[in-house]
């Protein structure tokens, strides 16, 4: 597996020095980085910068005026708020751990290329492909209790009607399996890719030590997947913050905000409350917990690698 | 990795038994939603409430739910319109990342690093976290409600940039010497020689934006007032309330179905190109 190398120019030739070489050829990567720099600038620099200040004002029609932490005091007296942080949480946990497991059995066990694995690992990632929306409608007739599709065969199983997405007690599961439903095969694919790369001799000689399979798993390919698993953490984190098109179709947030996410709650303020103060305020605490939870994995990958060379 | 992958070892052997049953009933359960679109889609609307939840297509085949679902939502623009945000996206992004990425991958200059790592932020701020401000942005530069608004925060991408530098940096810098004696410019290097070289990595990149965008909802949902400009996405979306409303499931999986199919018969075609594709998204 090749990872992201910081640049290391190779080509030197024809112009000696970096500073002895004509202006001009430095302007020319200025500008050629500029057309993406620009929408970088206008969409993910200026937006960061704009978020902070955002958070820190209040916003109406007459203009904006400085409120200080005011806005951070008021989400967290939000029992919506608090209660979509701890359901992201919740929802970060109960669906990358699951995820992650599975991912990586399915790709353990389909990793020989036969044309049965290569099906059964397209039918695992044909709902990668497809829009959660589009997911999310069909699971409304799954959920649905009691006429509804787990509910029908479920009954032939003796088991009682259960309303999946309306009980508040449920309901946040619900919307966990289905994201693991959803995501598993993307997660396969990065994990197909780690385990291919391990050389076969490390699981030779773990044979011919006498080695179990769990041992082998353990001391073996666990250690090789190391920076494919922080890897795949990181999209998978991802993910939880940005994942939230199925709320909209199945339950929007609810029922009693069971199953808000912190993203969904972004969207009620700007969109229906119009209280971008709190809106930018909870944007600052997803980002926050995204970027931080991610360094630290990104850090191990990074120490991982240094441990490697 | 350090070492290169070693020949293929018996993997069967390497991890003798792992529940394949076990995989082959998941994958068989992964399947059970679309099959239940598909059976559901096709089963004529008088077999009544009960008959809905069966796997089973017990009936004679009709159309008659995709009649239904063409005529209460307007489909055909909803299609058009994505498929003029997520050709926009790519035609831009083709053109910024290929700049950009030549710059990182052969020119010299100072500060290239520094830039690099400026690139890198996007692969974790990603547009829809920003979705405020970004409203605001797209506001102010008066483009709400129309669909360059929905383009424009993924104009410039940073997994393209740095897939693309990895590919230029493969392709050998004698091919680039050697047009430059025969008098080329710099974007005639790009154009005619290093993008003819990249089409693999191209075609991986427009596998991974076209799936993105096509299945984006949120950002659209943010920007788009006039149900004219809506998305399918977003169209479907309405269309479902609608279809849960008057409980018309068959009508639903048919709905849901024309949006979708698109892109399994794609994936169907070209399954390896795919997986390859959605694996580079991994490789960088």
């Amino acid at each position: 597996m090749s990872n992201v190398a910081i640049a290391q120019p190779r080509f030197v030739s024809l112009r000696s020095g970096m500073f002895s070489s004509a202006p001009r050829w430095h302007l020319r990567g200025y500008a050629l980085l500029a057309p993406s720099l620009i929408f970088l600038g206008l969409f993910t620099y200026w937006p960061v910068a704009q978020v902070l200040w955002q958070s820190l004002h209040h916003q109406d029609r007459g203009g904006s005026s400085f409120v200080g932490m005011r806005n951070f005091t008021a989400i967290f007296h939000d029992p919506a708020f608090t209660h979509a942080l701890a359901n992201n949480l919740v929802y970060a946990i109960g669906t990358i751990a699951p995820s992650l497991v599975l991912a990586l059995s399915f790709a353990v066990a389909l990793l020989q290329s036969t044309w049965v694995n290569t099906l059964l690992r397209s039918l695992i990632f044909i709902p990668v492909l497809v829009p959660l929306v589009a997911v999310a409608s069909l699971f409304l007739f799954i959920f649905l209790p009691g006429v509804g599709l787990l509910d029908h065969y479920l009954a032939k199983l003796g088991v009682q009607s259960i309303n999946w997405v309306g009980d508040p007690d449920i309901a946040l599961g619900s919307i966990i399996g289905l994201t693991i439903w959803k995501n598993a095969g993307y997660y396969m694919l990065f994990f197909l890719a780690g385990l291919q790369a391990i050389p076969s001799e490390a699981h030779e000689i773990a044979l011919i030590e006498g080695a179990s399979p769990w041992q082998r798993m353990r001391y073996v390919t666990l250690p090789y997947l190391n920076n494919t698993l922080a890897f795949v953490f990181v999209i998978a984190l991802l993910n939880v913050v940005t994942q939230v098109d199925h709320i909209f179709v199945l339950t929007k947030g609810g029922p009693s905000d069971s199953t808000n996410l912190l993203l969904f709650y972004v969207y009620q303020q700007a969109v229906e409350q119009y209280d971008i103060g709190k809106a930018a305020a909870a944007t600052v605490v997803a980002l926050a917990l995204l970027i931080s939870l991610s360094s630290f994995s990104l850090r191990r990958m990074e120490l991982s690698r240094e441990a490697q060379s | 990795m350090t070492q290169p992958p070693g020949k293929m070892l018996r993997f069967g052997d390497v991890y003798p038994g792992v529940g394949f049953g076990l995989v082959v009933a998941a994958a068989l359960l992964w399947t059970v939603p679309f099959l239940w679109m598909i059976v559901s889609a096709f089963r004529p609307p008088e077999s009544g409430a009960p008959a809905m939840a069966s796997l089973v297509p017990d009936y004679l085949p009709t159309l008659a739910n995709f009649r239904e679902a063409w005529a209460s939502a307007d489909f055909p623009r909803y299609y058009l319109n994505t498929i003029v945000i997520c050709g926009g996206i790519l035609s831009v992004q083709i053109v910024t990342m290929s700049l950009a990425a030549y710059a990182f991958a052969r020119v010299k200059f100072p500060g290239r690093t520094v830039f690099f790592y400026l690139f890198l932020i996007q692969l974790m701020l990603v547009p829809i976290v920003l979705l405020v401000p970004n409203l605001t942005t797209i506001v102010q530069l008066g483009l709400y409600d129309t669909l360059p608004g929905v383009m424009a925060p993924y104009f410039a991408t940073a997994f393209g940039t740095f897939l693309m530098r990895q590919t230029f940096r493969t392709i050998p810098i004698e091919l680039e010497e050697a047009a430059v004696i025969d008098g080329a410019q710099w974007w005639h290097l790009i154009r005619h020689v290093y993008l003819p070289l990249s089409k693999p990595a191209l075609l991986a990149f427009a596998i991974i934006s076209v799936t993105a965008h096509w299945n984006e909802f949120l950002w659209p949902l943010m920007v788009i007032n006039s149900p004219d400009y809506r998305p399918l996405t977003v169209g479907l979306a309405v269309f479902t309330r609608g279809a849960e409303g008057a409980q018309a499931w068959g009508v639903n999986a048919a709905g849901t179905f024309l949006v979708i199919a698109p892109l399994l018969v794609c994936f169907a075609l070209f399954q390896r190109r795919f997986v390859n594709s959605f694996m580079t998204s991994g490789l960088k």
